[in-house]
């Protein structure tokens, strides 16, 4: 843990180099195959926005990446370590949890739905990580956790329960909780859809910042198609549990080549 | 000392006339809550209050002190000036009367349970008074209430050797008398696995019921 | 007639052996709630399934044919002396601990998943999850169940006196084989234990106002004629997620 204790930071792989590996990964929901021998790669320090229809298995990449499902066949990779695998005796076991936290250390997620911790006021939110999983010191983590809620734009609401927040704040503190870990890789899984129309701007411009200041890599799944064009560095189209198409937004916005991905954004732009 | 099964051979005559005591308790005492139950739960939803205070106050004060206490009151102060009862019917109409306020609770979250908008439905299609109780509102509320009222079955049937205090020979009345003349000790455990082999499979077959029933 | 000397003698010394048994084993009971209803959500199924075992078979165990057991039985079989009121709070404690395993089951599991996930998320071990997020979470919504059980429990101690411990009801039982006269004490016997209830419930409302106001919520509806026992999802009284009944209706 004493690594961990220490500033990190500079992240120890942005040098452009396969941060995350999805190698033939299937998973199935009750006999539903949601993802199909999928094969992904996404380099660090990039930007990639997943698009596609609902139900098409985006949310899922998510969550298999944050280990909150495992998945059925085949492998993930992250920093070149295998996720829910470890290698004993030159074979492949299902991984233990101390290799998983291990590897999960690197990843951090906000929720469609936020998750703060009622519990717990937006200031201790913040910390309660920092503290009992990279054991900083309670000030260490204060410092930490107050620049990001300025970073935010909520350093004044330190005191308040998540309650008493607006979806919107919510999130942002949901953002700032998930940088204080800071991660390599970033997972946002439709951050905006839970919120009232008029309060999505505000968390979009913080990831904006996010992006432009920060060197995280992140993983984006999203509706918002003028957002996804505006951060990513590369937009996935998802349909039936694969990959169908990938390139630079400008491509995939512009002039897609795939006939699904034209009516997939005809219908939502 | 060490455990002698011949003194459990012994006591299994006198085991089963305590089961049989143990069951007619049970039996008399759940029919008597079941009713009572649901006359407080009519009662408590009268529109007139001097109904609702007192029942309130009663079963508010019936269900929150000892089902013990009111054994002995029911036995040895109520013949004073009331009815002079057999132990057995003093325990019956005992844990009749303490759990009646906790069926009276079911009741009540039965109807409470089913959802506004039936009454509502139930109203608008005109339904007179009685036929929207009958074929509306209990029907629902029955699937509810039965695993509920079960579940109540259960712990009367746990609480029911304090009826021994009073003399009532249910099974732990048994068990205690068979050790003291015999000067055994092994009456007891055979007692207390009773509990167990008859509870255990009740409470199992309730949960299957629930599942059935509640959706 | 209940003389001076009853009083002192007897009867209030009587009260304070209930007072004591009653959080003795509420203690006792406490610890086996948490203990059995954390291990009943383990990921180990050993565990799990061993904790299991001791909630259903407390759960259709008669506390008072348990209590004869602990009380006369295992002395005989084990060479073992309980004293004083041991073997009561041993009983209720083990009988009532089992139904608040139950409690703290349900509650666990009534916290969303969400919860739990954004624990993962920031790479909480499982431990730290219970610890910091989960229990936290949980321990607004044990606490009106825990308030009925606690009722319970008090209730349930009457039950000592048959096992010779000199509790009120004990005293109440002396008074009446002295005197003859059971009116007046088995009366005041009631009116006690209605009144030791009705003061467990004001201190559970009051645990549970601060509870509530930990987690940003509303704090519950108080009153002094709100009735003693509270509505939650897990009834108490029968140690079942019940769809209905004291403290089991929604």
């Amino acid at each position: 843990m004493s690594a961990e204790t220490a500033p990190t930071d500079v992240n120890p792989a942005v040098d452009g180099s396969e941060l995350i590996r999805f190698d033939k990964v299937t998973k199935r929901f009750a006999g539903n195959t949601v993802l199909d021998n999928l094969c992904f790669s996404v380099d660090s320090g990039k930007h990639v926005t997943l698009i596609g229809p609902s139900g098409s298995g985006k949310t899922t990449i998510l969550r298999l990446l944050m280990t909150l499902v495992k998945p059925d066949e085949g492998t993930i990779k992250v920093n070149g370590d295998y996720l829910t695998h470890e290698e004993r005796g030159g074979k492949l076991v299902p991984a233990g949890e101390k290799h998983i936290r291990e590897v999960r250390k690197n990843i951090g997620m906000v929720f469609q739905q936020f998750n703060l911790f009622p519990n717990m006021r937006v200031l201790q939110n913040v910390m309660e990580a920092p503290v009992q999983v990279l054991g900083l010191s309670k000030d260490e983590a204060e410092t930490r956790a107050r620049e990001l809620l300025d970073m935010v734009g909520l350093a004044d609401r330190c005191n308040e329960y998540p309650s008493r927040l607006s979806g919107g704040q919510q999130q942002r503190v949901a953002i700032a909780r998930a940088l204080a870990m800071r991660p390599q890789v970033l997972l946002l899984d439709e951050v905006t859809s839970a919120l009232d129309p008029e309060l999505v701007a505000g968390v979009l411009d913080v990831l904006r910042d996010v992006a432009r200041t920060t060197d995280i890599t992140m993983l984006c799944v999203t509706h918002e198609m003028n957002f996804a064009r505006d951060i990513s560095d590369q937009v996935l189209m998802f349909d039936g549990g694969k990959v169908i198409e990938s390139g630079s937004p400008e491509k995939m916005f512009g002039d897609p080549d795939h006939e699904r991905t034209r009516e997939f954004l005809s219908a939502v732009l | 000392m060490s455990w002698d099964w011949s003194n459990v051979d012994a006591f299994m005559p006198r085991f089963w006339d305590g089961v049989l005591v143990t069951l007619q308790a049970l039996a008399g005492g759940a029919l008597i809550a079941f009713v009572l139950g649901l006359v407080w739960a009519v009662a408590l939803r009268a529109p007139q209050a001097w109904i609702r205070w007192p029942v309130a106050v009663f079963t508010e004060f019936i269900r929150n002190t000892p089902l013990l206490v009111q054994l002995f009151f029911l036995f040895y102060v109520v013949p004073s000036w009331g009815p002079s009862m057999s132990p057995l019917v003093t325990g019956i109409v005992g844990l009749g009367l303490h759990y009646s306020t906790y069926t009276s609770e079911v009741y009540r979250a039965g109807i409470e349970g089913v959802p506004v908008g039936q009454w509502e439905a139930a109203t608008a299609l005109s339904l007179p008074k009685t036929r929207t109780w009958t074929a509306v509102i209990l029907p629902q509320a029955v699937r509810r209430v039965v695993p509920a009222l079960g579940n109540y079955v259960i712990v009367m049937l746990k609480e029911s050797p304090q009826l021994a205090a009073i003399g009532a020979l249910e099974m732990l009345g048994e068990a205690r008398g068979f050790s003291n003349e015999t000067f055994t000790f092994e009456a007891i455990s055979v007692v207390g696995i009773a509990f167990i082999v008859i509870a255990y499979p009740a409470s199992v077959l309730l949960r299957v019921l629930e599942r059935r029933l509640v959706r | 007639m209940m003389t001076a000397e009853f009083f002192k003698s007897w009867f209030l010394p009587g009260v304070w052996i209930t007072v004591q048994v009653t959080f003795l084993s509420a203690a006792l009971a406490f610890v086996i709630s948490f203990v059995i209803g954390l291990a009943r959500t383990a990921p180990s199924k050993i565990v799990r399934i061993l904790a299991g075992i001791y909630f259903e078979v407390f759960r259709s165990t008669s506390s008072l044919v348990f209590m004869f057991w602990i009380a006369f039985t295992v002395p005989m079989l084990f060479q073992i002396k309980f004293i004083g009121m041991a073997a009561g709070v041993i009983a209720l404690g083990m009988t009532y601990g089992a139904y608040g395993s139950e409690i703290v089951r349900g509650a666990l599991q009534a916290v969303p998943p969400a919860q739990r996930e954004a624990g993962i998320a920031l790479n909480f071990t499982r431990v730290q999850r219970l610890r910091r997020i989960e229990i936290p979470q949980a321990w607004p919504e044990m606490l009106p169940p825990f308030n009925n059980l606690l009722i319970e429990l008090l209730k349930g101690t009457s039950l000592v006196s048959l096992i010779i411990v000199a509790d009120m009801t004990f005293a109440g039982n002396l008074q009446r084989l002295v005197t003859g006269d059971s009116a007046p004490v088995y009366t005041l016997l009631l009116v006690v234990y209605f009144v030791l209830a009705f003061l467990l419930t004001r201190g559970m409302r009051l645990l549970e106002r601060r509870a509530k106001a930990k987690l940003g919520q509303a704090p519950p509806k108080g009153g002094l004629l709100g009735g003693l026992r509270e509505r939650g999802a897990i009834d108490a009284v029968t140690g079942t997620a019940g769809t209905a009944g004291t403290g089991g209706a929604k």
